[in-house]
């Protein structure tokens, strides 16, 4: 659905963003993007959309070279910015405006997602506050059916109800033609949903991995001592015990631990991906 | 449903799909919500869902008519304990025995107090 090859983009000359970036994604999964501030996660994101351009490489979506933003491209691909503007109209007049750009486009279900977060349909776009604009433009983003779906950053800005509210439509939203790209420092909202992992780091994606696949090669676990842990790939300690990676020896099923994982990617780079190859 | 630190999530739906059949929420021979609905339900990714029904297909406690659905199996309960045993005798005794080993406790000491607690809570 997604492929980006040999992707090379710099904003300024002699400071590389990426270099030599390879990535292809899948229909019928939830990819969840991770990187830290400043790694290229939302310029990735813009690259797919037709945002920025490569400097070297491909990026294409469906065949389609995102940067020719061609009119079937652009009607099957909707991206929810970390930043964004909404016009000063009604929600009925973005609607018209904006809706018959997608030919899949579904009122009802606009209309199902925006009950869901509770937000009154004849409400202006002015008279909303961020985190409620944010909920407009995602059901929008839903609603449009296209079938790529990225979102950056998606509940920043969210209040507590409205997190699980987001997962649900989300979960509603997945479909086996559709391929969700989420980025997001907030995976503990998501990790139930994502379930492939793609980390961005040193120009390139360093990991990108089936969560199961995650959990079939390691275990995550919870110790009071690390005298009780062998084998430890990555530990970080708290008041509460020490939370570890070891190698999954025993087939067990652990739940992945998502941050953690994150940060043993950046910290162990060697060791991780040597159990993934 | 609040999930759990340790377990892996599509174990932990199925401890939870497994309830309603135990609880007769879900009766035999009834159709059990779809995977979507479940996702949405418990705010999960729906592959995940289908691991779960996958897994719980394959000890026999729901079965799927093409095109359908899933439906509770006959003798799902049976097949519940069934597999819950097996875990049991496979994840929580070993550390049960680990611990008394650790206390100096022998069987024969539990036995009273096995007998005592059954006949206080199930009597």
């Amino acid at each position: 659905m997604i492929s980006i090859q040999n992707l090379s983009f710099s904003y300024r000359k002699n400071k590389p963003l990426f270099e030599n970036l390879n990535l292809q994604l899948e229909a019928g999964h939830i990819y969840g993007l991770l990187g830290k501030n400043g790694a290229g996660k939302s310029s990735l994101l813009k690259h797919i959309a037709g945002l920025l351009f490569p400097q070297q490489g491909h990026c294409k979506v469906m065949d389609f070279e995102s940067r020719y933003r061609q009119p079937a491209f652009l009607q099957n691909l909707f991206m929810v910015p970390e930043e964004f503007y909404l016009p000063q109209v009604h929600i009925k007049g973005y609607l018209n405006t904006y809706a018959p750009f997608y030919p899949n486009f579904d009122r009802k279900a606009f209309h199902n997602y925006m009950e869901e977060f509770h937000i009154p349909v004849d409400q202006r776009l002015t008279e909303m506050s961020y985190g409620q604009k944010k909920k407009v433009l995602i059901s929008f983003a839903l609603a449009a059916n296209t079938k790529a779906l990225i979102l950056d950053e998606p509940t920043n800005g969210l209040d507590i109800p409205s997190k699980s509210q987001f997962r649900k439509v989300i979960a509603a939203a997945v479909s086996d033609d559709k391929c969700i790209v989420i980025s997001t420092h907030q995976v503990r909202d998501l990790d139930n949903l994502i379930d492939n992992i793609v980390i961005i780091d040193d120009h390139k994606i360093i990991f990108r991995q089936n969560v199961e696949a995650v959990t079939d090669r390691l275990c995550f676990k919870n110790v009071v001592s690390m005298a009780d842990a062998q084998n430890v790939l990555f530990s970080d300690s708290s008041i509460r015990g020490h939370a570890i990676i070891t190698p999954n020896e025993g087939a067990e099923h652990s739940r992945i631990d998502m941050e953690l994982l994150f940060n043993a990617v950046l910290e162990k780079r060697e060791s991780i991906s040597q159990i993934f190859n | 449903m609040e999930f759990k630190e340790s377990q892996a999530i599509y174990l932990q739906i199925a401890d939870h799909m497994c309830e309603q059949i135990l609880l007769d929420k879900w009766k035999t021979e009834d159709r059990i919500p779809s995977v979507r609905e479940l996702a949405v339900q418990l705010e999960v990714n729906p592959n995940t869902v289908m691991r779960t029904c996958e897994y719980l297909q394959q000890y026999e406690i729901i079965y799927n008519k093409r095109g359908i659905g899933y439906f509770v199996a006959p003798n799902a309960g049976k097949k519940i304990k069934q597999l819950k045993k097996e875990r049991f005798l496979a994840n929580e005794l070993p550390q049960f025995f680990r611990n008394i080993y650790l206390l100096d406790i022998e069987l024969d000491e539990l036995k009273t107090h096995y007998e005592k607690y059954k006949k206080s809570h199930f009597r």
